[in-house]
């Protein structure tokens, strides 16, 4: 094709497509909001598909109860500004039980206040189609997931039974309890993400520019410490320049050290970035792999 | 497509050294971080091996690293400065011929790993075949492991002429050769110092440079996914057409027909988020308005008034059965086609393809799974295709079981 025509444009074409086809085959469908760059990208995306019309879904945000404030509060100015509806859901039993990754362990942490919140939230309203923002790139098990991935009526991913995707033909077809994750994004690379947000001037959370924050050094990862109580023994507290590459609940999300305080340094260090995005997160480490996750209907 | 995006799928038998080459495609352009280096390298120290098997870092579920095989096709993506790249990482199994069939659906070009001491085999024929089945035009033929039989010329001439021969059945197609070693890295990202016989490019430079030629599709081809209706009374009885644009291109003002069914009327604006716009082409996603309120909608198709594609009920195609349950001749299924979905029965199974011969088996009772053959088909209603031969989008389908599973991807004749 002669035609002047980058590889961001074409990507978004593809997701707008996508987010067309879920509308046209589900029922009832929502877009899992997480608050982070993904999901800023996926919203504009949902905007232009359905221009001149509004968004024709509701967004749904887990809430684990320990998300940084920063993203409490450009959830709520975002989502007013663009005239979404917003969904929060928490699993209010498990937060009242204490649980805490320090207490239950990271992998049970997270199976009760994501997962399982999130299956609570697609039972209670009666979601048949969950549109989420993860890419191929950033995870092994990942690379093999669908477009239009199906679940089982208990919510689960079985990765050895994958329907067969071919073209651009995305089979929604499914009976009566069961449903449909459908990920848009699934052919963007963190790079493209970042340039896509630079070029179409798409807000974010404060977070993923660099400033001076109180940290302590845990594992391979800066974790920033907002509480006193989750300095662990042996911890010191140190103030450094670092930004987040990922968010996600404050106890488990590292931050890496950045002096990137503009979009355009941002881009120019996930150009260079040697290690991948996900590396910060603790989740993605235990003996509880991303596959065995979202065996269970992790997102 | 873009010209700043390539989508290309890798094919090689088992041990051609696929892994090895997406590896070093992977590193050498940082489409790999460390770390994810570093866990595949840990992985294979866990299971008593030496540095990295890149086929760690390839292969996502536990299944296959525990297996050491390939079972699903992976996606992969890497930058360079000139193009953004997206590989389909399929299986080389004969069991698994429908995983590639799947990989290559989105793929414009093949590359085909050989292993320079075993030459053309039976697995270089079926990737060959299918590689030209699902339409790519462009094929490399990477002959790999010329470690292994001294970098000599000769050996590496035999097995382009075999190629050569083969490809020849098949019909035209632009193909091309390069000798490498994915071992040690001669001829794919650098040139080594050990074929300086060869003068052609690398892989990473033809994969960067190959000028990807389009389908002839010029028609106009607009399957309408949504009638966009908002609930917006500033907009009041605004109605749009909202699709990806198949193959062609659309301007305001030009007259247009509605298939199935071939009522006329004109696009009065092509609407984007990004404002309005005086004319699109592929595989652009708009929203079109047209002069007159229309009963048309999803499933439809949008095409000029002179070369609107024929509405059909009946006719023929190639399959690829992908389904462990046998398909039988009479076998009912729902068929997806662009944005419509019809019910259709299989009214024949003509012969069955091998192909690693391409010799044609006459009237089998029943298809099994990775299976490929030509069968006639009839829908309830009717759809509006091409063959796919001319256009990758109009001409492809799907068959849908009573299980809801993906059972066949066809290709219309």
């Amino acid at each position: 094709m002669s035609e002047d025509w980058s590889h961001l444009q074409a990507l978004e074409a593809e997701s707008v497509y996508i987010l067309r086809e879920v509308v046209a085959q589900f029922r009832n469908p929502v877009l899992l909001y997480s608050i982070g760059k993904d999901s800023s990208v996926l919203v504009h995306l949902a905007r232009k598909a359905f221009y001149p019309g509004p968004i024709p879904f509701p967004l749904l945000h887990v809430d684990t109860g320990y998300k940084f404030p920063e993203m409490l509060k450009f959830r709520e100015e975002f989502t007013k500004a663009i005239g979404a509806r917003l969904i929060v859901h928490r699993n209010e039993e498990a937060i009242a039980e204490g649980a805490h990754p320090l207490k239950l362990g990271v992998a049970r942490c997270c199976g009760a206040l994501k997962t399982g919140a999130l299956l609570q939230a697609l039972g209670k309203y009666q979601f048949d189609a969950a549109i989420g923002g993860a890419r191929r790139d950033e995870e092994r098990s990942r690379a093999k997931e669908r477009v239009f991935s199906f679940r089982d009526s208990f919510g689960q991913w079985d990765p050895r039974n994958q329907r067969p995707e071919l073209w651009n033909l995305y089979n929604g077809e499914i009976h009566e309890g069961e449903s449909m994750r459908v990920f848009p994004l699934s052919n963007w690379t963190e790079r493209d993400v970042w340039q896509y947000i630079q070029e179409q001037n798409i807000p974010i959370v404060p977070l993923y520019y660099a400033r001076q924050r109180k940290v302590v050094f845990r594992g391979t990862n800066w974790i920033p410490i907002d509480n006193p109580e989750d300095v662990r023994e042996g911890e010191t507290v140190v103030t450094e320049w670092v930004r987040f590459r990922t968010l996600g609940c404050m106890p488990c999300t590292g931050a890496v050290k950045s002096q990137a305080t503009t979009i355009e340094e941002i881009v120019a260090e996930a150009g260079a970035a040697t290690r991948s995005e996900r590396e910060t997160r603790v989740i993605d480490h235990g003996a509880n792999t991303m596959e065995d996750k979202k065996r269970e209907g992790y997102f | 497509m873009s010209v700043g995006l390539l989508r290309f799928i890798t094919a090689g038998s088992v041990d051609d050294g696929k892994s090895t080459l997406i590896g070093r495609l992977l590193v050498d352009a940082r489409g790999a971080f460390e770390d994810q280096v570093s866990a595949a390298q840990r992985d294979n120290e866990r299971r008593g091996g030496k540095g990295i098997d890149f086929a760690l870092l390839t292969d996502g579920l536990k299944a296959e690293r525990e297996q050491g095989i390939t079972i699903d096709v992976a996606y992969r993506y890497f930058n360079t400065l000139r193009r953004k790249f997206i590989i389909a990482d399929a299986p080389g199994h004969e069991q698994y011929t429908r995983n590639m069939v799947t990989g290559a659906s989105t793929a414009d070009l093949a590359l085909i790993l050989v292993d320079a001491r075993q030459g053309l085999v039976t697995q270089s024929r079926r990737h060959a075949y299918i590689a030209h089945l699902v339409g790519i035009r462009h094929i490399i033929v990477a002959v790999n492991k010329m470690d292994l039989v001294d970098f000599k010329q000769d050996v590496y001439d035999r097995i382009c002429s075999e190629f050569r021969n083969f490809f020849e059945q098949l019909g035209p197609i632009d193909l091309r050769f390069i000798p490498i070693s994915a071992l040690q890295g001669d001829m794919v990202v650098e040139r080594g110092s050990n074929l300086s016989w060869y003068t052609g490019d690398t892989v990473m430079e033809t994969l960067e440079t190959i000028e990807i030629e389009q389908q002839d599709a010029s028609h106009l081809r607009f399957p309408i996914q949504l009638v966009n209706r908002p609930p917006l009374p500033e907009l009041g009885d605004f109605r749009g057409y909202m699709g990806k644009i198949a193959s062609g291109r659309v301007s305001v003002g030009q007259s247009i027909a509605i298939t199935p069914g071939g009522r006329q009327t004109r696009v009065t604006s092509i609407l984007t988020f990004d404002g309005e716009r005086t004319t699109a082409f592929a595989p652009q996603s708009v929203t079109l308005t047209l002069a007159e309120d229309v009963d048309t909608s999803r499933g439809d198709m949008i095409t000029g008034i002179d070369d609107a594609p024929s509405a059909k009920t009946q006719f023929e195609a190639t399959i690829c059965w992908m389904s462990p349950k046998p398909m039988k001749a009479g076998g009912k299924y729902r068929l997806r086609h662009t944005t419509r979905l019809v019910k259709a029965l299989v009214s024949g199974i003509q012969h069955k393809v091998d192909p690693n011969t391409l010799a044609k088996h006459a009237s089998p009772s029943e298809l099994q799974q990775n299976d490929i053959a030509r069968i006639s088909l009839k829908t309830l209603l009717p759809i509006a295709c091409d063959s796919y031969r001319e256009n990758r989008e109009t001409g492809a389908f799907l068959l849908i079981d009573d299980n809801n599973d993906t059972a066949g991807a066809g290709f219309i004749e």
